[in-house]
């Protein structure tokens, strides 16, 4: 059985489909691209697989279950983590707080316990607290853990996103254009690092992405989105060579 | 000397505004909703300790007890019969401003219809024996307001900066939307907001008729008003800017009924958050955060 497998997704916004009869399907940890010309859809699904839009008709199953109806933390909370397009840290609080936030429902101590300041409170905020500066080892990034997320050069910000996805445990992690506003060697950095990822984690990745040496060099498999309905998927060699592809990325 | 005897009792009258204070900045912090129904917290929790105390002729201990567990229920009550809906339909703030006028003027006739308009008036609840402080006469409400607030002042601090609830507080503040998909359930967060928000004005209600001795249905109004100038004075959203407010306010007020006259003291205190926030928009702590658009 699939990690993750969506039936006839579909959702209409004000008449105008904009997603129809999406058939997705993730294994675990499974790197999977989503690709497609701009406006394609391709946030539109991760909206729809985070709860934050519901679907107008079809299914979606994650780890065995409908997930369809349930609110967007409690998806989250069931191993669904992601990223932003357009990166939406919690930039007044620090690097670590932003990490520490994500892994809040794994921290167990009441109000009483945190105000009256009785062991468990610090023993947990001290356990998260190091699990907050692993998960920043492997970007390199303890020294910026005090930092606020704000200060962060953009490059760092994307990856903090990433982290603080991870922190949730997720058994998939979204990564919506992970690569935007790199550099050449930083993407292929990023390539290593996502491998490196599912490997640490046991994740699978499906991730939307503009840049094609990023997709073709890293995904084992690629949906192709155009209008809001799949046109292919495959291997990258198959994409690569496919003739509605190669239409819907040059026109015609 | 009669100065800073002066100082003392507007750093105690103060207080009470301060505590309010906070209520308002904590609601505002996390759903930009100015909560006018807040006042009417300090009301209700008023009647509860007459309720306790007066009518039914329980132990102290319990009319202290009392406003803080009502408040604290009615906040969440009132987020979730009034609020919770228009939040998350994403209503436009003006609804919400309109609901809470509408809230505030409801809690005020029910409580006149429950225990009639009149003024009704208590004995201190802490005694009112005054100290000398190296010639100083202070009095013991004065004292207690003040430290009082300054230990829920701290309180909140560490609730806000250093535990997962402020935290998650502070993520739902900054962006709901990111921070329900990690996790947060931002409903239970606003709500709990609400209920600390309504916990400190109930605390404020103990203070209030320490103080003053007195409750009437529509007590709330001028006192929330202040508040909420405290608030904005300060800088909305800022827990040491609330307290910062609250504490300026009551001096002022103090100062100018003590050396001008007493009936001004209410244009003299409006005045003073005109002129300030002309030069200080953002209030006297707050940040200039650029609107959410």
């Amino acid at each position: 059985m699939a990690l993750l497998e969506t039936k006839d997704l579909g959702v209409i916004f004000g008449g105008l489909k904009a997603l129809d009869d999406v058939y997705l399907k993730v294994e675990e940890k499974e790197i999977v691209g989503l690709i497609g010309p701009n406006g394609a859809g391709k946030t539109t699904v991760f909206n729809l697989l985070t709860g934050v839009y519901a679907p107008t008709k079809g299914a979606i199953r994650f780890n065995g279950q409908s997930i369809i109806g349930k609110k967007p933390y409690q998806i989250n909370r069931l191993g669904i983590a992601r990223t932003f397009q357009n990166i939406r840290l919690f930039k007044h609080l620090s690097v670590l707080d932003n990490i520490k936030v994500a892994m809040n429902q794994h921290m167990k101590y009441t109000v009483v316990e945190a105000m009256l300041r009785l062991p468990r409170y610090w023993k947990e905020e001290a356990r998260v607290a190091e699990k907050a500066r692993e998960l920043l080892r492997i970007f390199d990034m303890e020294d910026t853990a005090e930092q606020m997320a704000a200060n962060l050069p953009y490059g760092q910000q994307r990856k903090l996103e990433i982290l603080r996805a991870l922190a949730s445990h997720p058994k998939l992690l979204l990564l919506d254009e992970p690569a935007a506003g790199m550099n050449p060697t930083e993407t292929r950095e990023l390539m290593e690092t996502i491998r490196r990822i599912r490997e640490m984690f046991g994740v699978a990745i499906l991730l939307i992405e503009h840049d094609m040496n990023l997709v073709m060099g890293v995904c084992e498999r690629i949906y192709v989105l155009d209008y809001g309905t799949l046109i292919a998927d495959g291997t990258p060699e198959e994409i690569r060579s496919n003739e509605k592809v190669i239409k819907a990325y040059l026109g015609g | 000397m009669d100065f800073i005897t002066q100082l003392l009792n507007g750093l105690g009258l103060g207080s009470i505004y301060a505590l309010i204070a906070l209520g308002y900045s904590m609601v505002y912090g996390i759903v930009q909703l100015i909560n006018f129904a807040h006042g009417d917290i300090i009301m209700v929790g008023g009647y509860a300790i007459y309720v306790v105390l007066v009518m039914a002729g329980m132990p102290l201990w319990l009319a202290v007890l009392a406003p803080l567990v009502v408040c604290g229920l009615a906040g969440m009550l009132i987020e979730r019969l009034a609020y919770q809906r228009l939040l998350t339909h994403n209503a436009e703030r003006i609804s919400l401003l309109i609901t809470a006028l509408g809230v505030s003027i409801f809690l005020q006739n029910l409580f006149m219809i429950l225990f009639g308009s009149e003024t009704k008036t208590m004995s201190p609840l802490f005694g009112s024996d005054s100290f000398a402080l190296g010639g100083l006469s202070v009095t013991s409400a004065t004292l207690i307001n003040i430290v009082v607030s300054v230990v829920m002042m701290v309180m909140l601090q560490l609730l806000v900066n250093k535990t997962k609830i402020g935290k998650a507080m502070q993520a739902t503040s900054e962006d709901a939307g990111a921070a329900k998909l990690m996790g947060i359930n931002t409903k239970r967060i606003i709500l709990l907001t609400f209920a600390v928000g309504s916990i400190l004005a109930g605390v404020g209600a103990v203070l209030y008729i320490n103080t003053y001795q007195q409750i009437r249905p529509t007590m709330g109004n001028l006192l929330g008003l202040k508040a909420f100038v405290a608030a904005v004075l300060g800088g909305i959203g800022s827990i040491p800017g609330a307290m910062l407010g609250g504490y300026l306010l009551g001096v002022l007020e103090q100062l100018t009924k003590a050396y001008i006259t007493s009936e001004v003291t209410d244009a003299v205190v409006f005045a003073i958050l005109i002129v300030v926030l002309l030069v200080r928009p953002a209030g006297l702590m707050g940040k200039n955060r650029k609107e959410k658009v």
